[in-house]
């Protein structure tokens, strides 16, 4: 033979096509009629997120409503996939404040290192992932989107409580 | 609106042809719409099957689902192969839609209606050469599945539908024998008579039990479903002999399967289930016909075939394909010697019944189902494993399948460097 066909040793003596088959049957016919289903109705119902998931920003305010960012510059400089952009501003009183500060989620890898580096807790990545637009710019989110979306943040990884416990 | 007339509406040529009339249009529609809820029956019942809730978005619980699926097909662009046979290729979804559903003419699905111009016969023609037709029909049917194979000019195609013809053939021929003893019970061809000999002597599932196994197997693999779906397995052949096909005319396959499939189911409750005769009751077959009488017997009827079509769901869902060597060998070395010696067997027991002055009705039923489940017992217990029918290969002979093993076997234990170089291109 031009190929070597693998001949399997089956015990043929002992099996049956038609007991196999009916077993197989009655399988089956026991899932049909087992009213419990696995699937998730989706828009309707939706599985709990970990709390560690990382999805869409988030950028969280102080009580005047303003961002809580100090324009340090942290976050885009560790930002491995340099998807945010910020541009500082400073006020009479020297408070630094973000002028411009916008993160492309399509290029953002939820890495979640700018919540990490954070050091006023502002930027937080988000539990969240329903973020479809019918545009490529809509996924460019200004500061005014990220302080207004209400979606809880990720609670980062802790190392004293490594289950998330 | 009249007395009723009891008399056949046949005498009468205008009211005939308008009754007929009525009942192709009023008819196709029914079993059209039922065609295209069987699709989603099946969506339902593999999801069911597999713990999941199938179709349940468009209309109430997914009813819409085959009306959005229709639309989508309408919508969809018309691809022709460059290379291939345009007329042809048109043609063959034609050919495999038309004879699905001319089939279905011949089988009587209630009993006859009473109008105020004469009886109505259920059936769309009461044809006096009945299964013959049917089998004439279902074996037209696989021109549309070769054309189709043949005129895409496409490898898998073209392997799609000779698998197609060469299964058909072969399963046609077992189909055929084991209807011959439901022929000599009835004594006669037509679908009345055959449902008329069921109703006063018990139906042919008990007084032929292994005949109605051969014809289950054998429609399984007329109608191309699993596990007997070789002309479009889609992990060899893409998808078969519609591989080129798109938009509606793909749609007219994916009816004409579904087509086959109650036909088939329809045939099976007809020649093995009584037909529309409700069991345990002679009311519905004997007096004048009556409108509560059609209305059950519809239901009866319509209750049967459903049983199958979900036979045929719960089939698919269960078993897996079979190798086309084990198909071509179940069909001929088992179905068609099975079918030929069953035929001699019932033949003679009626034979010797005949001589012996007993008349059908129950008594023969009796001594029918003890020689059946005899003939069962032979083929599933002691035939069985092995020694005839074997659950993994086709019976090949022990001497060669011992050269195959130690050929294996003396590769495998090669040294890499003396195995032979793979050859280019495998």
């Amino acid at each position: 033979m031009a190929i070597n066909v693998k001949v399997m040793d089956r015990p043929v003596e002992q099996v049956s096509y038609v007991r196999a088959t009916l077993s197989g049957l009655a399988h089956t016919f026991k899932h049909l009629i087992d009213p419990h289903k696995v699937t998730t109705q989706y828009p309707e119902e939706t599985e709990a997120l970990s709390k560690r998931w990382r999805g869409t920003h988030r950028m969280l305010t102080n009580e005047d409503g303003k961002a809580k960012c100090v324009a340090c510059g942290l976050c885009p400089t560790v930002c491995p996939a340099n998807c945010i952009k910020l541009v500082p501003g400073e006020d009479e009183q020297g408070n630094r404040f973000p002028l411009v500060f916008e993160i492309d989620e399509f290029r953002c890898i939820f890495c979640g290192y700018c919540q990490e580096v954070c050091p006023e807790e502002a930027i937080h990545v988000g539990r969240h992932y329903e973020n479809a637009e019918y545009t490529r710019d809509g996924f460019v989110y200004d500061l005014e989107r990220l302080t207004s979306q209400t979606h809880p943040v990720c609670e980062m990884w802790d190392p004293t409580d490594p289950a998330g416990e | 609106m009249g007395p009723l007339l009891m008399t056949p509406i046949s005498d009468d040529t205008t009211a005939f042809a308008i009754a007929s009339a009525i009942k192709v249009l009023l008819f196709f529609g029914v079993y059209l719409v039922t065609v295209a809820m069987l699709t989603l029956a099946e969506r339902k019942v593999s999801a069911w099957i597999q713990d999941r809730h199938g179709p349940n978005r468009t209309g109430p619980g997914g009813l819409l689902q085959p009306a959005a699926d229709g639309l989508k097909n309408l919508m969809k662009e018309e691809l022709s192969p460059a290379a291939g046979h345009s007329v042809l290729f048109s043609l063959a979804p034609a050919i495999a839609f038309c004879t699905a559903m001319v089939t279905w003419a011949v089988i009587p699905f209630a009993a006859p209606l009473p109008t105020p111009w004469g009886v109505v016969s259920l059936a769309v023609a009461d044809l006096p050469v009945g299964f013959i037709f049917t089998l004439a029909i279902s074996s037209l049917g696989v021109f549309g599945i070769t054309l189709a194979g043949w005129s895409s000019n496409n490898k898998y195609s073209l392997l799609g539908g000779l698998r197609s013809s060469a299964q058909m053939i072969s399963y046609e021929i077992a189909m055929g024998l084991s209807v011959i003893p439901v022929l000599l019970l009835a004594g006669n061809v037509t679908m009345t008579s055959i449902i008329a000999q069921q109703a006063n002597g018990g139906w042919n599932v008990l007084n032929l039990s292994f005949a109605f196994m051969t014809f289950l197997i054998s429609a399984f693999a007329e109608t191309n479903r699993l596990p007997f779906d070789l002309p479009e397995a889609e992990s060899e052949l893409v998808a078969g002999y519609h591989t080129e096909y798109s938009s509606m005319k793909f749609a007219m396959f994916f009816i004409a399967e579904y087509a086959n499939m109650l036909t088939a189911s329809g045939l099976m409750a007809t020649l093995f289930l009584g037909g529309w005769d409700i069991p345990f009751t002679g009311w519905d077959n004997t007096g004048d016909p009556s409108l509560l009488k059609t209305i059950l017997t519809l239901m009866s009827f319509a209750l049967k075939t459903g049983f199958f079509l979900f036979f045929y769901m719960w089939i698919r869902w269960t078993l897996p394909r079979f190798r086309y060597d084990q198909l071509m060998s179940l069909g001929w070395r088992f179905l068609l010697p099975m079918s030929l010696g069953y035929i001699v067997l019932i033949a003679s027991v009626l034979l010797v019944l005949q001589l012996l002055g007993i008349q059908p009705g129950y008594a023969q039923t009796g001594v029918l189902l003890v020689v059946n489940i005899i003939v069962l017992l032979l083929v599933f217990v002691v035939f069985d494993r092995g020694r005839l029918l074997s659950p993994t290969t086709s019976k090949m002979s022990a001497a060669e399948m011992l050269r195959l093993r130690t050929q294996d076997r003396a590769a495998s234990t090669l040294p890499a460097t003396a195995r032979p170089a793979p050859e280019m291109g495998d």
